[in-house]
């Protein structure tokens, strides 16, 4: 039986052009649900975060997956898109043409928050390892100070009543250009900079790599998804302030990074997914929804003592899962692999012999 | 005395106290990392939950001021020791990025789980008599010299441990090297718990001093003043422990003279700027010896 289920499993991912119908299928269902209520609008609006935690995984898998680098700007990124995309919604363009100009708004937030990203690549040529963690976090920590002290945009009460603008075919667009722009990327020849840089970066500069330039693309790609999904989040919510972007969002976003697994675009996925709906099936309302076949007797007691209690204890639960990933189970979902799928024909061969690591790959990259 | 030398003699000792309470935090942030190259990301955790331990025993055991910070410097410790042998020790030899992750992660829990079990922020009985005293128009507080007093005594005493004793001098043979060190019967494993022990043991005094100082704790307080804590080490010259210290005062210094001068929300912009501006100019700190970089 599972010889039969691992050989229809063998067929099925080997039919590449299933992944354009499953693309298709996506974004007919991402214009039909909204447009038809056919799921509830809880489940819509988890899915609008799935698709969001998504881009911001993807996107820093690259630099601390793919690259080996251990950024933790990625919240600071997201702020400025959210900021800029925000902004320009609700002060700039005309409110008539929004829906239309939304895209040009999210897109300008992509880009400045790349432009960001190009400064905080420039330290990144000189230090490696955990100054370059340092220096990251300074910036993160910088942008909201700068938030912070800015009468004009809120300073810290933040920018509220936000137009609701995030659609699901818009998040899910998003994504299909996140993992389709960083899979190119990942797999073309500054790709392969990337992955020399995260082996060796002495050598890979012996070997002609141009690694600041790979290290600027790298880092613009990166935080450009990151404004991007801060761009969406800030229209999802429809409320932002500096404390939404804080350690604690970078925090989230390098757990699904690693709960995935590093240098894999399929295991961010997962990761982003699983992480996402674990954290909102642990929501009490959730759980006592789900548990309310048992009987009153059983019932009552387990919502009164357990489950009324969940929503402090589930974040407590989190970090410890992330612990524990570490410690058990450390390259994650799929660290190191990917699904095939993503994985351009001509490389498939090549992919297994790139993708192996050479025994603690992450040292090796820190130039000791 | 004229108004603005008053002014900046107050200034002057208020630094001192907030520089003190950092070089405790920032000696554990600069051991640990001295000993295993690793920055341990829950250190600021470890002295909110000091804070907290200080809470219960003079709250709920109704102790006076030194059995309290006794106590929670061994409550401080044990949990240091109990974070390294769980979490640590295991991924000592995985990839550093783990480690850190993990070490943020352990941070977030104890944020968390603080956060579970005491749900608002509290408030720490004064366990000082705290008299001011009016020196020429400098108002003294007694606690603020207990606070620096006793600080400057830990860390001397912890600069005698580190050069001085047989523990210390193992300390600083396995920063120096991990291979060969332990072939010279040098109990590797005793001694990074003892280095974590002492870490958190400080963390856990500086946790009883900032609560005595500022006396509203919560579970998030770790955060930022964790984060400034590590920022003196590096500013130090992170595994040196004589430079964390030096780097605490000049950021205590720092952040009061910008508080005293701009707005007190420019305080954490120009503490970060700061880190910013010296990793990229002398990224080995003040004291810091440059590392040569190996192929």
């Amino acid at each position: 039986m599972s010889a039969l289920l691992r050989s229809g499993w063998e067929w099925f991912i080997a039919q590449r052009w299933l992944m354009m119908v499953f693309l298709i299928i996506g974004f007919v269902l991402a214009f039909a649900i909204p447009e038809y209520n056919l799921l509830n609008k809880y489940v819509q609006l988890v899915m609008m975060y799935v698709g969001i935690n998504i881009i911001l995984t993807v996107s820093l898998n690259l630099v601390n997956g793919y690259m080996g680098e251990f950024s933790l700007a990625h919240a600071g990124f997201m702020a400025v898109g959210a900021y800029t995309a925000a902004l320009l919604t609700q002060k700039v363009l005309p409110i008539a043409a929004h829906p239309w100009l939304f895209p040009l708004a999210v897109l300008m937030g992509g880009l400045v928050a790349a432009v960001l990203g190009l400064i905080v690549a420039v330290p990144s040529f000189k230090v490696r390892g955990d100054y370059l963690a340092i220096i990251t976090l300074a910036f993160l920590m910088i942008v909201k100070s700068v938030i912070e002290n800015i009468d004009y945009i809120g300073g810290p009460r933040g920018i509220p009543g936000i137009k609701k603008l995030t659609t699901l075919p818009w998040v899910f667009f998003w994504v299909v250009v996140t993992v389709w722009v960083v899979r190119n990327f990942v797999y073309s020849k500054y790709g392969r900079g990337v992955l020399s840089i995260r082996e060796d970066e002495i050598a890979s500069d012996l070997m002609s790599v141009n690694t600041r330039r790979v290290k600027f693309m790298a880092f613009m790609v990166s935080s450009f998804f990151a404004g991007i999904a801060g761009g969406l989040f800030a229209h999802l919510l429809q409320f932002i302030s500096p404390r939404v972007f804080d350690i604690i969002k970078t925090t989230d976003v390098l757990i699904m990074v690693y709960l995935g697994g590093i240098a894999s675009i399929g295991g961010s996925i997962l990761g982003a997914t699983a992480y996402t709906v674990l954290l909102e099936l642990l929501r009490p309302s959730t759980v006592a929804a789900m548990l309310a076949w048992l009987p009153a007797m059983v019932f009552d007691p387990l919502n009164e003592y357990v489950i009324s209690h969940l929503g402090v204890w589930r974040m407590v639960i989190m970090p410890l899962l992330l612990v524990l990933v570490m410690l058990y189970w450390p390259r994650g979902i799929m660290g190191l692999r990917e699904f095939r799928w993503f994985v351009p024909k001509r490389d498939m061969e090549a992919h297994h012999c790139l993708n192996k690591p050479t025994g603690g790959s992450h040292d090796a990259a820190d130039g000791r | 005395m004229s108004e603005s030398i008053v002014y900046w003699l107050q200034q002057t000792l208020n630094a001192l106290q907030l520089g003190s309470i950092y070089a405790l935090i920032a000696l554990g942030y600069t051991m640990v990392y001295g000993i295993l190259t690793m920055i341990n990301f829950a250190h600021g955790d470890v002295f909110m939950v000091g804070a907290f331990f200080c809470f219960i025993a003079a709250v709920y055991l109704g102790l006076p001021f030194l059995p309290t910070l006794l106590l929670t410097m061994a409550g401080a410790a044990l949990l240091g020791v109990l974070i390294e042998r769980l979490a640590y020790k295991p991924l000592r030899n995985a990839p550093r990025v783990s480690a850190i992750i993990t070490a943020l992660g352990l941070g977030l829990f104890l944020e968390n789980f603080t956060l579970a079990l005491a749900p608002y922020p509290k408030h720490i009985p004064a366990l000082l008599e705290n008299v001011t005293w009016d020196l020429g128009g400098v108002s003294v507080s007694s606690l603020q010299i207990i606070i620096i007093c006793l600080s400057l005594g830990l860390m001397f005493l912890l600069d005698y441990v580190v050069h001085r004793t047989p523990v210390g001098m193992a300390m600083r043979a396995i920063s120096w090297d991990k291979t060969f060190v332990p072939l010279m019967g040098v109990p590797v494993d005793l001694i990074i718990s003892v280095t974590f022990a002492i870490g958190a043991g400080l963390a856990g005094a500086a946790g009883t001093m900032y609560a005595l100082a500022y006396p509203v704790i919560d579970p998030y307080m770790g955060i930022m003043v964790g984060w400034k804590a590590f920022i003196s080490a590096v500013v130090g010259g992170i595994g040196n422990i004589r430079g964390a210290m030096i780097g605490a005062f000049i950021l205590g210094g720092v952040e009061i003279m910008v508080t005293a001068f701009f707005p007190s929300t420019y305080r954490d912009f120009v503490a970060f700027s700061l880190l910013l501006l010296l990793i990229v100019i002398r990224p080995y700190g003040i004291l810091g010896k440059p590392r040569t970089q190996k192929v």
